[in-house]
């Protein structure tokens, strides 16, 4: 049987399972009086049932899945008197082999191959009826089994939340396997960069040029990774965003909350989040095309010189992307204030910006700079307006006015293309994705702990 | 009127018996709610001579629906004046007219005649700021703001220039918090949080906070419905103490915080005032059959 079909009748055999659960269970409570003799309700007998015939089947079926073509392969191979020692090699062979036995190869292979590829069909056929088999045994058995248990002493309802407590907390683990994973695969191959350039070089280096030659005797030969110009440039362009977004996005929040009427705040609410619905990339056409020249006429018309990619430019378009963020957060949180702070402050007399200054502002502090945070951390992740606005060069200035680069932008080029996975080149970008997460998770960690803090505030 | 000695003990029986008209059967209460337009007008003594505040056919809208019909109100200087009425009745929304918290709420509107001292409340060149400063309130639940409680008192003079000198300041924290009678409790602490205190803590240092800007009238919304007893006991003993300076309009539920603090009390029924006497007047020998009923517990 196909997995599809398979699965397909996994799901009606638990349907059927629920359905026969739930009806023995107020077959059962008949003979006793009714539904209230059960320990729990008919429909929990039914879950009980249904998850054990559907769960253990899925799971094996499941790791059939991952494991079936390893398997195979390992049985087929293993059966090959005379096969190449190279991994390569083997690879080759074995897709000879699916080719030949999905009748893809052209001409006829060697007789080795021929019978491989006849093992290997023979194989697949008769793993697939073990599979029919293994799981439909497994479904009806593990079914009739906890049919059997049906009884209304049986308490299903707490045997089913805690295997429902199980399943979210299985959720929950895939998602920190998932940053572990990351966490880990960008850790090693840090760590073979660091093994070809020290670790105080790439953290202290003034210099960045990360381009290795091919040959000896190449122009430039010798790449330089120091990551400070990098870091340099990130902060700046994030810094002239946080001053463009955290003013504006600030005041219109507070305006939207406290001034604005139910009309207004209705729909200038969504449109401002509109701007955070916005590509990036649209951003960076808006950067490059309208505020980075627009940027160097001004410059030049103060008499200085400014270059057509400037960090600037970026930062002002980066800043008006990240206000939604900002403003939204902040009205939430300014929302959350209580209104009877501000009919404490406004019965002393406060006017309505007294009010919102010293009381309402301080009380929604914390939130706000949990939301600044939040926005900081987009920001430096940010790669695409830098992209088109800001230029490739890794120049080490603190003039707005020229082309920079960040972190994330080198990563994206040294990824960019045909790349040798054992080259510095390509391993910096791991290395400089290792300082970038662990900067993002430093300040999200900040984030969270100053708005747990913020909730312990009214209660 | 006999100023209060309550112990803790006698008030909660009390509490107790004004609390449950529920248990009375709804035949009852039936009969003796009435529809407004069958109240006709106010019986009673609502005006006086010395008149701190003076209310004049007030009426006041939510959007479409009224919520005060033409109510007619004296406040006398250094008197505490009781609204007590079922929940409902506009005894709050009357109380906020007085110093204009209403204009917070959207699409509320007054109509009538309000004045403090002969200068009209509602008037168009009226800025709300010093009247607000003129008449304080203080809230059903303690709203202490978030910060220290020296800061607390010390936010009033600071945001209308009371005090230019920190010692000037420090004064009047102290003197405020002497008299909301709290002084004691918090000195060794005016630098912890003012939302740190107890219930009863909080509404007296929010009553400091009242009295630190000087009003010349505090508006008081059911006070003590977050308290308990013994607090609620510290706070009354406080109202009258704080008669001999300022003039007082406490909104309350408990009929007998009404007897025990005031010294008229106005009884209030579906946005209408039904009746003004002497506190005594309306507690022993009510004129109207509204009243009786809800003083002794037939409805509320």
């Amino acid at each position: 049987m196909q997995t599809p079909t398979l699965f397909a009748l996994l799901l009606l055999l638990i349907l059927v399972a629920y359905g026969t659960g739930f009806s023995r269970a107020v077959g059962a409570a008949r003979s006793r009086g009714g539904i209230r003799s059960l320990a729990s309700l008919p429909n929990y007998y039914g879950v009980h049932t249904a998850l054990w015939c559907g769960l253990p089947a899925l799971v094996i079926l499941a790791a059939w899945l991952i494991f079936d073509d390893a398997i195979i392969r390992m049985l087929v191979m293993g059966g090959l008197a005379d096969k190449p020692d190279s991994i390569s090699g083997q690879n080759l062979l074995y897709a000879q082999i699916q080719n030949m036995a999905a009748g893809k190869l052209i001409g006829e292979g060697t007789p080795q191959v021929a019978a491989a590829a006849e093992h290997l069909a023979s194989l697949r056929q008769s793993g697939q009826w073990l599979q029919t088999a293994l799981i439909l045994i497994l479904s009806l058995g593990l079914g009739a089994f906890a049919l059997l248990q049906v009884s209304p002493e049986m308490r299903a309802r707490e045997k089913v939340e805690k295997v429902l407590r199980a399943i979210l907390m299985a959720c929950a683990c895939a998602a920190i396997f998932t940053t572990v994973g990351i966490l880990m695969s960008v850790l090693f191959e840090s760590l073979r960069f660091f093994q070809s350039v020290p670790v105080t070089e790439f953290l202290f280096g003034l210099h960045w040029s990360p381009q290795m030659a091919l040959r000896e005797d190449q122009v430039g030969s010798s790449g330089a990774f120091g990551a400070v110009p990098l870091f340099t440039g990130t902060l700046m362009v994030s810094a002239i965003a946080m001053f463009v977004a955290v003013p504006v996005g600030l005041m219109s929040a507070i305006y939207l909350a406290e001034y604005a009427g139910n009309r207004v705040r209705a729909f200038a609410k969504p449109l401002i989040e509109i701007l955070a619905g916005v590509p990036t990339v649209v951003y960076g056409f808006f950067a490059a095309l309208t505020v980075a020249p627009f940027v160097r006429e001004v410059a030049q018309s103060v008499g200085l010189e400014a270059s057509s990619e400037s960090a600037l430019a970026a930062g002002l378009v980066m800043g008006v992307m990240i206000i939604p963020f900002v403003s939204s957060l902040s009205d939430d949180v300014i929302n959350a204030v209580p209104q009877s702070l501000r009919d404490g402050a406004l019965g002393l007399g406060s006017t309505k910006s007294e009010t919102v200054r010293k009381v309402v502002i301080p009380a929604a502090l914390p939130g706000i700079v949990g939301g600044v945070l939040l926005a900081v951390s987009r920001a430096i992740g940010e790669t695409m307006i830098v992209v088109m606005a800001a230029g490739l060069a890794a120049n080490l200035t603190a003039n707005p006015l020229e082309s920079v680069t960040t972190v994330t932008v080198q990563i994206v080029t040294l990824l960019v293309g045909d790349q040798e996975f054992d080259s510095p080149k390509t391993l910096a970008a791991f290395a400089l994705g290792l300082m970038l997460f662990i900067s993002t998770l430093i300040l999200n960690f900040i984030a969270l702990h100053v708005v747990r803090k913020y909730r312990e505030q009214y209660d | 009127m006999n100023t209060m000695t309550l112990s803790a003990g006698e008030a909660i029986p009390a509490e107790t018996k004004a609390t449950k008209p529920a248990a009375e059967p709804p035949s009852v209460k039936n009969q003796a709610v009435k529809r407004p337009e069958e109240i006709a007008s106010t019986v009673g003594s609502p005006f006086c001579d010395e008149a701190k505040l003076r209310m004049r056919n007030v009426n006041v809208f939510y959007g479409e629906a009224q919520a005060i019909h033409d109510v007619s109100l004296d406040i006398g200087r250094n008197q505490v004046v009781a609204m007590i009425g079922p929940s409902g009745c506009g005894k709050s929304t009357f109380l906020r007219c007085l110093n204009r918290m209403n204009d917070t709420i959207e699409g509320c509107r007054v109509e009538g005649e309000l004045s403090l001292d002969g200068e009209a409340i509602y008037g168009p060149k009226v800025d709300v700021v010093p009247l607000r400063a003129r008449v304080g309130m203080v809230f059903q639940k303690p709203n202490p703001f978030p910060k220290t409680i020296y800061d607390n008192v010390a936010y009033g003079p600071k945001i209308h220039g009371i005090a230019s000198r920190r010692a000037e300041l420090d004064e009047i924290v102290e003197n405020s918090l002497r008299r909301a009678g709290l002084w004691n409790e918090v000195k060794d602490r005016l630098d912890k949080p003012g939302t740190g205190l107890s219930g009863g803590q909080q509404q007296r240092l929010c009553i400091a906070r009242a009295i630190a800007v000087s009003p010349e009238v505090i508006l008081m919304d059911e006070p003590c419905s977050a308290l308990d007893p013994i607090a609620t006991a510290r706070i009354e003993e406080l109202i009258d103490e704080l008669r001999q300076n300022y003039t007082i309009a406490i909104v309350t539920h408990s009929m007998q915080q009404a007897a025990r603090v005031s010294q008229r009390t106005a009884y209030f029924h579906l946005g209408k005032l039904v009746e003004v006497n002497d506190t005594e007047t309306v507690f022993t020998n009510p004129e109207h059959e509204l009243t009786e009923a809800y003083i002794t517990g037939r409805f509320g």
